[in-house]
């Protein structure tokens, strides 16, 4: 059954949405069937594309809107809040 | 922000000698270093930092486009240039294809959004195929800077 979500998540590593936490973002979202968007400011894009987030220049402390419809919306955003919202990473080598 | 705000045009090549990601990234270097835009005494250590940074993941971003960056100290504000490969060469990328298309930035270590905001234009801009069939086709530095212009003057993208 089709669900679709809604999650607002702020931006909270240093460097902001650079090139390598956007590439692990993509990949995560890629594993869920759901068509999955972002939003800032109203410019929305979609998540599966790098360089569509790229687009967003993401710099610390700015607020998202994720957006998911599909089977696994609602896990789908479960697990993109808790990569952005967890800095991306568990080492600091992310941030190079 | 705009091409015209990071993007040293005396460094632009249109047809790159490099075949391999060690030898465009020294070549693109080498030519900012030539321009004046980075320390000729600094090139060796810039290179292997870009090098370093792609050891983490290529920046290879698809679309036959690829984006090597790396911080560093001997810079104060954040410069770039721009590269063609007729050919194209393996960077690696994350859709496997080949790269034609480079965009090389180099960002002091204490300003994160210009490098987000350089890295928004560079991808902006790319998403248009038009913007980037003319960049492949650019036979000059003059092509190239020309192209960057217009797109600078929302030429392609709204």
């Amino acid at each position: 059954m089709s669900q679709r979500a809604i999650r607002i998540v702020v931006v909270r590593n240093e460097q902001g949405l650079h090139m390598r936490p956007a590439d692990m973002f993509v990949q995560r979202a890629a594993q869920f069937e759901s068509e999955i968007t972002v939003s800032k400011e109203g410019h929305r894009i979609n998540a599966k594309s790098i360089m569509d987030v790229l687009t967003l220049a993401a710099v610390k402390g700015t607020e998202l809107e994720i957006e998911a419809v599909g089977s696994d919306a609602e896990s789908a955003l479960e697990e993109l809040a808790k990569l952005v919202e967890g800095q991306f990473a568990t080492d600091k080598t992310v941030e190079n | 922000m705009k091409f015209a705000d990071f993007i040293n045009s005396d460094s632009i090549r249109a047809e790159l000698a490099a075949d391999d990601k060690d030898s465009v990234i020294r070549e693109m270097a080498g030519a900012l270093a030539a321009a004046g835009a980075v320390a000729e005494e600094e090139l060796d250590s810039i290179v292997k930092a870009i090098l370093r940074r792609e050891e983490l993941g290529s920046t290879g971003i698809g679309r036959g486009v690829a984006v090597p960056h790396t911080k560093h100290p001997s810079v104060d504000k954040l410069v770039g240039t721009v590269a063609v490969s007729v050919e194209g060469l393996d960077f690696e990328s994350l859709d496997g294809e080949k790269v034609q298309l480079f965009f090389l930035l180099i960002s002091p270590p204490d300003r994160p959004g210009d490098h987000l905001r350089a890295l928004e234009n560079i991808s902006r801009q790319l998403r248009d195929d038009t913007f980037c069939r003319f960049l492949k086709q650019s036979k000059s530095t003059e092509d190239i800077w020309q192209l960057l212009v217009e797109a600078d003057n929302n030429q392609f993208v709204s």
